[in-house]
């Protein structure tokens, strides 16, 4: 299913693999999910074609991108993950500085022909840095690496938070942290950062957060308590999901979706869409697809010649199932509102880049594969 | 392989990455497994809850409000009517701009501050999809210029609506009652009987009167319109209707023209007229003076008007006919002499002195006679026609609080009539058991002397006098009055008449023979007697008696003189009456508020009653 794990010759590569340096395997898979994105973004938008023909001009170039970074050879990659990390958190602080305010936070760097969110591009220049670090000394890391790992994590991860962009910066540090787990962190010390964590969100949750998203979490625990504000997103995704049952309401005939009720239907909820239109059968569907590009992903990590490529490529792919579980857990009213799309499948640009450019790192890790690495 | 001194650590490497991620793996199925049980959970175990949410989200019912039945009198004269009304809406998001559109409107109809005022008000609270009134109440014409120019006003809309309107005002307002808007406490009411349902949509509730009464048969069944509605509440389409059942119509037993003839008879007195078929109960008239225009009641009376309505010291919102308490007087004496007869305390020809005043034995107080030099001898027949006083107190002292507490109890009097109005006074029929519940006193000779002329504690309601007339009229059968005829369906011009309701067991008389003598001594009332000048040409025979109550109690050494009294300290004058006495039709009580004297104002009002009454029937034979 996942391909042969002796797949290591040259000699038994695709033209696929050899000349474009892409993974059949991961790209059907891609494929197959933006194809379903798309045709539930064809629903969620009352089968208006022009919406979905901008989506699919931004896969063109999201693909675009996965197609360049699959031939930059892992070691290049390797070689400039600490300049790529600098370069992002120098712009991280100019958005501090002069970023453009957008939905009341500053995420936005104008470049002049393009708005930019460098937090984005973070989500890929922190696992690859840290990756880097590491792979420098030998696994498991000493206390002094991790420490050193730590505040690689924690500085853009405060600087994202900061603007306020809590999703995005939960999905940052968890991004390094998968590095740091897979490199060997002691169970130990994983358990002990746990526990650190609690003082710590505790700490945020009186000082570090905003009213917004103190509610957003208060709602979670009893959405009913604000049910026109911030609970109102979470009442009507889980009615438009417990309405759907078992085999859904049907393609396009989705109520909560199609007369308005669902807030954000395009966007972050785009998982109720489905829910309501293709039921539970719909929606395991979905998770199967997912859990075999992550599968894809954890292979192609096991696969992986060096520290640095396997250790890139497993925290990417775990990171794409925080993506997952993320927003389906706020859609189906377990986890709170954080804004975290769902990957490949809700509407907008940046986020899609970002996820196809690291999918192309992972395809250049499976096919610069040499039969005897240098 | 190439780097010799890192191939163990290589291994090594595998041996942890390999073991990171089974465990990883094991975390992501945990993690879908945890979100396939939330799916599970929502989308089948809470399915249904779910699915009924969904569905509420997404239909909505709105209610279409019945038309309210009308209400006729007995020959089809519209009482009650429900009048189209016009407002001028305008729905926001057709209209391009507002402003412009407003200034434009000016030009062909005029538009106050106030209705300007209320629309910008409005404006920014409505969803752009909803008409907003501009104008209530448009005139035909305006209506009419609306309509030409609708082509220059997209956004525009003149809407109809039905308002409830009583074409002759202040006619028999006291029986139709009013409509009002919907209160706090009609809701509360209409919870406790479980009908609000029925009323979503319903703007007006009966507030008074027979409106009140017959709210169950004027209002109708709610429809409904299902209708699927988007998330700001836009009407997407209508799934399916159910329409209103419009309210049905009443006809009622009254007369518009005895009405009509009855209030004007009642002149500027204030006062009371009831006039019952005595055959069936049906009321003809129900007068109470003065009254009061229903139509401001509908939309909500301005408090100004209210306040006059209260503060009148004539107080035109009291219905005296229904809880109006007054003594009796003299009117009780045909019944007191039946009494009399039926308990064989005296002989129909057995006569009484009358001195001018009567005495109980070992008391000084002397009860005076109206007329100061007393009667002379007389016997039931002439004492009744005279209304001699000495007579009945003599008698009542005969016969007793107690039997002639309980025979007047047959007539009705100190009991609810049981007519289809809210809100019956009962009066007071005194006796030794209602002294000593209410006042815990025990029951004085003196005060059956009294009894005996209808005065004393003795109280009744204009609508018991006209049931007990009736009663005298028929007999001894006792009637219910009601004002219900009949009920038709609403576009049917055929009502169905209701069934008359049971009346109170008859009076017991040993004798029938009895009646004619309290009947005869009625007759001589207006033949020879206190009321003989409304028995001048008259066509028609008619019995009758007059009654003059004290509204202010005269000292034992002073006299009654009018001339020296406040009006509102004058008598008041009351007059029973039925006719024709071989087949009695029509029984009338007219009370006249400080009319002086039963004889001088109350008896030639009911004589007009009659006499329309009698009109009437004529032409209709003819």
């Amino acid at each position: 299913m996942l391909g042969d794990p002796a797949a290591g010759s040259p000699l038994r590569q695709s033209w696929l693999q050899r000349y474009l340096r892409l993974d059949g395997v991961l790209l059907s898979a891609l494929l197959l999910l933006t194809g379903v994105g798309l045709g539930i973004l064809y629903s969620a938008f009352d089968g208006h074609l022009l919406e979905v023909r901008k989506q699919l001009i931004r896969f063109v170039i999201a693909f675009g991108a996965m197609l360049v970074m699959a031939q930059i050879s892992p070691a290049t990659l390797r070689r400039w993950s600490p300049w790529v990390y600098g370069a992002t958190l120098i712009m991280l602080l100019a958005v501090m500085a002069f970023g453009h305010i957008g939905k009341g936070a500053q995420r936005w760097l104008d470049l002049g022909f393009v708005r930019f969110q460098p937090s984005e591009l973070m989500k890929l220049a922190l696992p690859m840095t840290v990756a880097w670090f590491l792979s420098r000394h030998e696994l498991p890391p000493r206390f002094p690496q991790v420490l050193i790992a730590l505040v690689l994590i924690l500085v853009p991860t405060a600087l994202i938070a900061e603007q306020p962009d809590l999703g995005t910066a939960i999905l940052v540090a968890t991004a390094g942290f998968f590095v740091l787990y897979m490199a060997g962190l002691r169970w130990r010390l994983i358990l002990g950062t746990i526990v650190a964590l609690i003082p710590i969100g505790v700490l945020m949750w009186h000082f570090g957060m905003h009213d917004y998203q103190r509610r957003r979490v208060l709602t979670l625990f009893d959405p009913h308590s604000d049910p026109l504000g911030s609970g109102y997103h979470i009442i009507q995704s889980t009615i438009a999901l417990g309405s759907g049952g078992v085999y859904g309401k049907g393609y396009l005939r989705g109520t909560q979706s199609h007369l308005d009720f669902l807030p954000e239907r395009h966007t972050d909820f785009i998982f109720a869409v489905l829910g309501e239109e293709f039921g539970l059968m719909g929606a395991a569907l979905l998770l199967l697809l997912y859990f075999l590009i992550i599968a894809r992903g954890l292979y192609i990590g096991l696969c992986a010649q060096d520290t640095y490529s396997r250790l890139l490529a497993c925290s990417l792919s775990l990171t794409f199932f925080v993506y997952v579980f993320v927003n389906i857990g706020m859609v189906s009213g377990l986890l709170p509102v954080v804004g975290v799309p769902l990957p490949l499948v809700s509407y907008g640009g940046t986020s899609m880049v970002t996820l196809l450019a690291a999918f192309g790192m992972l395809m250049s890790i499976h096919t610069h594969r040499k039969l005897w690495p240098s | 392989m190439q780097r010799r001194t890192v191939i163990k650590d290589r291994n090594a490497e595998t041996r942890l990455l390999t073991n990171r991620i089974l465990v990883a793996v094991i975390g992501i199925l945990v993690g879908i497994g945890v979100l396939l049980g939330r799916l599970f959970y929502l989308q089948v175990v809470s399915h249904q809850h779910f699915a009924t949410l969904s569905q509420e989200n997404r239909v909505k019912l709105v209610a279409i409000p019945p038309n309210r039945g009308l209400i006729y009198d007995r020959n089809g004269i519209l009482l009650a009517d429900n009048r189209p009304s016009f407002r001028l809406v305008l729905t926001p998001e057709d209209v391009n701009d507002i402003e412009e559109t407003l200034a434009r409107l000016q030009e062909i109809i005029e538009l106050s501050e106030s209705d300007l005022n209320r629309f910008r008000e409005l404006l920014p609270r409505s969803r752009r999809f909803e008409p907003i009134p501009l104008k209530f109440k448009l005139t035909e014409e305006e209506v009419a210029r609306l309509a030409v120019n609708r082509h220059r006003f997209p956004g525009l809309d003149v809407r109809a609506e039905l308002t409830r309107s009583y074409p002759w005002g202040e006619l028999a307002s006291h029986v139709i009652g009013y409509v009002g808007r919907i209160s706090a406490q009609d809701l509360q009411r209409l919870e406790a009987q479980g009908k609000e349902a029925n009323y979503r949509g319903t703007s007006h509730i009966g507030k008074l009167g027979i409106e009140h009464y017959y709210e169950d048969i004027l209002h109708g069944q709610v429809g409904y319109e299902k209708v699927e509605t988007n998330a700001v509440g836009r009407t997407i389409r209508v799934l399916e209707r159910i329409a209103p059942v419009p309210g049905r119509d009443i006809h009622l037993s009254l007369d518009a023209r005895l009405q009509a003839a009855a209030e004007a008879a009642l002149e500027d007195y204030n006062g009371a007229i009831v006039a019952i078929d005595p055959r069936s109960g049906e009321v003809l008239a129900f007068v109470s003076r003065p009254t009061f225009d229903p139509n401001l009641f509908v939309n909500g009376i301005d408090l100004t008007t209210y306040q006059a309505y209260q503060n009148d010291p004539n107080r035109p919102l009291y219905n005296r006919a229904l809880r109006g308490e007054y003594p009796p007087a003299s009117t009780v004496k045909p019944f007191i002499g039946l009494a009399a007869l039926h308990h064989k305390v005296i002989g129909a020809n057995e006569s009484i002195y009358c001195p001018g005043h009567f005495t109980l034995p070992n008391v000084d107080h002397r009860y005076r006679d109206w007329k100061r030099g007393g009667h002379g001898r007389l016997n039931l027949n002439e004492a009744v026609a005279q209304s001699c006083d000495v007579y009945f107190y003599d008698v009542a002292m005969r016969l007793g609080i107690d039997d002639l507490s309980a025979f007047m109890s047959y007539f009705g009097f100190g009991a609810p009539t049981g007519i289809d109005l809210n809100g019956e006074r009962t009066g007071i029929l005194p006796s030794r058991e209602w002294k000593r519940r209410t006042r815990n006193q025990p029951w004085y000779h003196g005060e059956t002397v009294i009894t005996g002329i209808g005065q004393g504690f003795w109280l009744a309601t204009p609508l018991q006098m006209a049931q007990a007339t009736a009663t005298m009229a028929n007999r001894g059968q006792r009637v219910v009055p009601h004002l219900l005829r009949a009920v038709s369906e609403p576009g049917s011009d055929r009502p169905v008449p209701v069934p008359r309701r049971t009346s109170g067991e008859p009076v017991p008389v040993h004798d029938a023979k009895l009646w004619d003598h309290a009947i005869e001594s009625m007759k001589n009332v207006i033949r020879i007697g206190t009321a003989r000048r409304v028995g001048i040409d008259l066509s028609y025979s008619m019995a009758g008696k007059t009654g003059t109550a004290q509204v202010r109690s005269i000292a034992q050494n002073e006299r009654y003189d009018a001339s020296k009294l406040e009006r509102r300290f004058h008598d008041h004058g009351l007059f029973i009456a039925f006719a024709p006495i071989e087949a009695p039709e029509i029984a009338v009580a007219v009370v006249a508020e400080n009319g002086g004297s039963g004889s001088g104002v109350a008896a030639p009002i009911a004589r007009k009653v009659i006499d329309t009454y009698m009109e009437n029937k004529a032409r209709h034979a003819r």
